[in-house]
């Protein structure tokens, strides 16, 4: 079963419909009963909305700690805001995470230029390149500087290089996606990013990662 | 290499049908939302925005059944718009599976609506759409703000509008030009470029596309981050994948 935590922050539908389709065989559950999320055998958690809203759902509903745990063992795709709680620490209303992974989450200047000198906008929003820096099964199948869509105003800072699995521009290179582990985590949504996007959720329902050290049994 | 400039192709719906005949080879039923929006897809289309010209409120809901059925088989972001009053109205347009709202003439009535719902459900699913008019013999111009599809003056000038707007939490302009809508013979670029030059959001220009070099005038003269445009598509004239070809051959970032 894959849990798709919902913690009240607007439309997963389109999450779980992307799953389904990918994965037409698939138990998939939007859930934000903490037993559901410990009983799957995935976890996505995706998100969209401001952090401070979102990390105060997420305790009200008593998932806080149901995350915590299946970020520890279980295959985990965070998506968007969902890859962001998991860091220690937000710009956003300066707002603590869930501090699975080590780094910062920080908002994109309000003078941004391009290289011809034109004006960037935030949100950063629409389609662009993924450079994977990384090799990873979700990435199987998807060829480095795909497009994949993107409306989001803060970029995670991992503290350890080792994480990032993907950086876009705008205009600097930020990590777009992080790895660890049984962890996979995007900025971009791949439930709104067509074929490159269903590619990398169908990847995340067959992947069957190495258990971390620290958690495999003695 | 980038962010890439948008191509958004908008279709009119009524009672859950969509209007204005579109025309491609072989689809089987030309008013259905869903085959319709999963060819846009195969050719390209980065976006998808939806406007309900349901003229009676009994037949409102009805686009929430094509909202849900275009979201279980189509998976780029699209926009929903047309009859928007309250956030109720947002959150269940987003519930059914839209990724933003478009908010018209209930922004003019009652401006708080944006922020309460840019609030709640975050400036990335809010867009507002403003009718502009050019005012006649201004220096610098200047553009009046319609409502109710563009029958009703406002007397608000529409830059204002627009900072006002961003101000209370829009992620993204919507512009079309009330003078060039329906005349094919480009966007208002000045109107466009005073817009996306004073906005820190993104601007979408609509209004007046009569062919592919208006796409890519709405880029490089008018700086918009994205083109609606609807008849020009509808119509089998031009494929979003040629709209593409010839914005990249003009040096334009587009997801190819």
């Amino acid at each position: 079963m894959i849990a798709v935590i919902d913690y009240g922050m607007g439309n997963l539908r389109s999450v779980s419909k992307a799953i389904e389709h990918v994965a037409p065989t698939a138990d998939v559950r939007v859930t934000d009963d903490p037993s559901v999320v410990r009983a799957a055998g995935r976890v996505v958690f995706p998100g969209q909305g401001a952090m401070p809203d979102c990390m105060r759902e997420l305790r009200g509903r008593g998932l806080y700690e149901a995350v915590i745990d299946a970020a520890r063992d279980k295959p985990f795709l965070g998506i968007c805001i969902g890859l962001q709680m998991l860091f220690d620490r937000s710009e956003e209303g300066d707002t603590p995470g869930l501090g699975v992974l080590p780094g910062r989450v920080r908002r994109f200047a309000h003078d941004l230029a391009g290289s011809r000198g034109e004006k960037l906008k935030v949100p950063h929003m629409g389609w662009n390149q993924v450079e994977q820096r990384i090799a990873h099964p979700l990435w199987r199948g998807i060829a480095t500087n795909a497009r994949f869509y993107f409306v989001h105003s803060y970029f995670p800072e991992p503290a350890d290089a080792g994480l990032t699995a993907a950086v876009s521009h705008y205009p600097d290179a930020f990590a777009c996606a992080a790895a660890r582990d049984n962890l996979f985590a995007v900025q971009f949504h791949p439930e709104k990013s067509a074929a490159a996007g269903l590619q990398l959720l169908a990847n995340f329902t067959t992947w069957t990662p190495a258990l971390r050290r620290d958690t495999r049994p003695a | 290499m980038g962010l890439a400039k948008r191509i958004i192709p908008c279709l009119d719906v009524t009672a859950g049908r969509v209007v204005k005949g579109v025309n491609f080879v072989g689809l089987r039923d030309a008013g259905d939302p869903v085959e319709i929006a999963r060819r846009y897809d195969d050719q390209g289309a980065d976006e998808l925005t939806f406007l309900d010209i349901t003229a009676s409120s009994d037949d409102r809901d009805l686009i929430l059944h094509i909202i849900e059925a275009v979201a279980a088989q189509v998976f780029i972001p699209f926009t929903v718009g047309g009859g928007v009053r309250s956030v109720n109205d947002v959150r269940r347009l987003l519930n059914a599976g839209a990724d933003k709202v478009s908010i018209n003439t209930a922004a003019v009535q009652n401006p708080q609506l944006v922020a309460d719902a840019s609030g709640r459900y975050g400036a990335q699913c809010i867009v507002v759409a403003i009718d502009a008019k050019r005012v006649p013999g201004t220096v610098p111009l200047r553009w009046e703000v319609f409502t109710h599809g563009g029958r009703k003056a406002t007397g608000i000038d529409a830059l204002e509008w627009g900072r006002r707007m961003q101000a209370l939490g829009a992620g993204e302009i919507l512009l079309t030009s009330m003078d060039r809508d329906g005349t094919r013979v480009g966007f208002d670029l000045e109107l466009t470029r005073a817009f996306s030059d004073m906005l820190e959001i993104p601007v979408i220009a609509s209004g007046g596309v009569g062919d592919l070099a208006h796409l890519a005038d709405g880029v490089l003269h008018g700086r918009a981050d994205a083109v609606l445009a609807a008849s020009i598509f509808h119509y089998g004239e031009y494929t979003v994948t040629q709209a593409k070809a010839f914005m990249a051959g003009k040096g334009i970032e587009v997801r190819l």
